[in-house]
């Protein structure tokens, strides 16, 4: 109970894994997180070792950066090496891999590629350089993406002509369900995802449990939000309950914010497809600029190569991304694909699962298997 | 990029509307509000911030076990905060209304 001693109150985290082992008996039960922040809690805080041994936590899509296909990548570096263009991206997508290198390479080779901390701060060099047209990379679920949609709601206010975004915007539902459709999966329920939620509320799930049948529970980022959640799901089944639960109701509503869901409307629509690593073409998975905002579209404006392109043989993020397999169970983890030399995303982004478990749950797991658990 | 940093908002600019100073660890920082504008948020409010966007209000309690939760993160707090500190979100393009 190493870890235990760490979390914010073990006494609740002890009856907590007391009450899951108890509720769990005999069955084994397979949970998904969504999550790519609840991926990283529980490696972080090694909650695999103190749950039981009937309680398995599966590893879903839920993570932006490792979802978008090497496709999407090599566009994205054939408009950065346009003239005249200023590529601007969050630092989270600077190293993944596409099929020619990464925008980090193709900066070396000269393209004017530019680290952002916002789309604001991309709407502003577009502002104080009005000879060069700024693109900024957008990507994330339903977190990030009303973000982009004020800053072009704003950049039409202010009549700005250079400023355009490249969206891959993603939405939490479809990849959930593509999920529930796959025959290589079996779950017993979902432990629903923090911050997506603030912004969709917990209404977008019913489906999970009225057509699927699999209980579904909101939760938060600590060891303990986790571990009640588990707790939540187990005493659903147990109880023959199949309900969405909100564990974290101190910050998500069911309605999520309305003011985020209304810009988001007012600036996106859904593309028919959208291909996501790992999972294939899943319809009306993705974002794209509403017609009225063409002007700002990337795809509207510069040829886009739009060319997929299959991820490297030995790499297996799409099983990763689908819960298939864990981390560790991939070929060439861990050796030729490790944070600093990634093959796939999954090893990229610190929410990915192979880089969570890379930099924590490995050594975790040694430990633990070394003390027979 | 999907960390939610939490800060305490130092007051609301008046130059445009919807952008704040909040204070994220000490630095204070022009953060865009406009997406909880339902909430009437006042200096002394807590709220979680992605990408130069104040995401959901919070308060005190879940402010602080935020914070204590991302400072295990380490290097990814320090990297979030460094991205932070490049970002000049000012009134003339990061207002919204």
């Amino acid at each position: 109970m190493r870890f235990v001693d760490e979390y914010r109150d073990p006494a609740a985290a002890r009856a907590l894994i007391a009450r899951i082992t108890e509720v769990a008996g005999d069955d084994h039960f397979k949970f998904m997180e969504v999550c790519g922040g609840h991926t990283h809690t529980i490696y972080r805080h090694g909650i695999e070792h103190v749950l039981p041994d009937t309680v398995e936590l599966v590893h879903g899509p839920g993570c932006p950066v490792c979802v978008i296909p090497m496709g999407r990548v090599d566009d994205a570096i054939a408009v950065a090496q346009t003239d005249g263009v200023i590529f601007t991206s969050f630092g989270d997508m600077m190293r993944v891999p596409g099929s020619t290198g990464n925008l980090l390479e193709a900066k070396a080779r000269g393209a004017d590629v530019r680290f952002v901390y916002s789309p604001l701060d991309a709407l502003r060099l577009a502002v104080e350089t009005p000879d060069r047209d700024v693109v900024f990379f957008a990507v994330g679920f339903e977190t990030t993406a009303p973000s982009t949609a004020l800053t072009l709601l704003r950049a039409r206010e202010l009549g700005v002509t250079n400023f355009r975004v490249f969206c891959n915007h993603v939405t939490i539902v479809p990849p959930i369900k593509a999920i529930l459709e796959s025959p290589d999966l079996r779950l017993d329920g979902f432990l629903g995802p923090g911050h997506v939620s603030t912004v969709v509320g917990n209404r977008p799930y019913r489906f999970v449990t009225e057509q699927y049948g699999k209980p579904l529970v909101t939760t938060g980022f600590e060891p303990l939000d986790v571990l009640q959640a588990i707790d939540m799901l187990l005493a659903q089944i147990r109880d023959g309950r199949c309900e969405i639960e909100n564990q974290y109701a101190r910050v998500v509503r069911d309605e999520g914010n309305p003011r985020a869901l209304a810009v988001l409307a007012e600036v996106f629509e859904l593309r028919p497809h959208f291909e996501w690593r790992g999972l294939g073409f899943i319809s009306q998975s993705a974002l794209k600029l509403r017609p009225e905002f063409a002007g700002f579209d990337v795809e509207e404006h510069y040829r886009i190569p739009g060319v997929r392109v299959a991820d490297p043989k030995a790499c297996q993020c799409g099983e990763v991304l689908k819960g298939v397999i864990k981390p560790w169970e991939c070929k060439v983890f861990g050796t030729a694909c490790t944070p600093e030399t990634p093959i796939g995303t999954c090893m990229v982004s610190s929410e990915g699962a192979c880089a969570a478990y890379y930099n924590f749950g490995r050594l975790h797991r040694e430990v633990a298997v070394t003390l027979g658990r | 990029m999907c960390l939610g940093i939490p800060g305490q908002v130092i007051e609301l600019l008046e130059v445009h509307e919807h952008l704040a100073r909040i204070d994220v660890s000490g630095v204070g920082r022009v953060v865009n509000i406009g997406l909880l504008e339902d909430e009437h948020l006042a200096p002394g409010d807590w709220v979680l911030i992605h990408v130069g966007f104040a995401m959901s209000k919070i308060d005190e309690d879940e402010a602080r076990r935020a914070l204590e939760g991302l400072q295990l993160l380490g290097r990814e707090l320090d990297d979030e905060l460094q991205a932070l500190a490049t970002s000049r979100i000012t009134a003339e393009e990061g207002g919204t209304r």
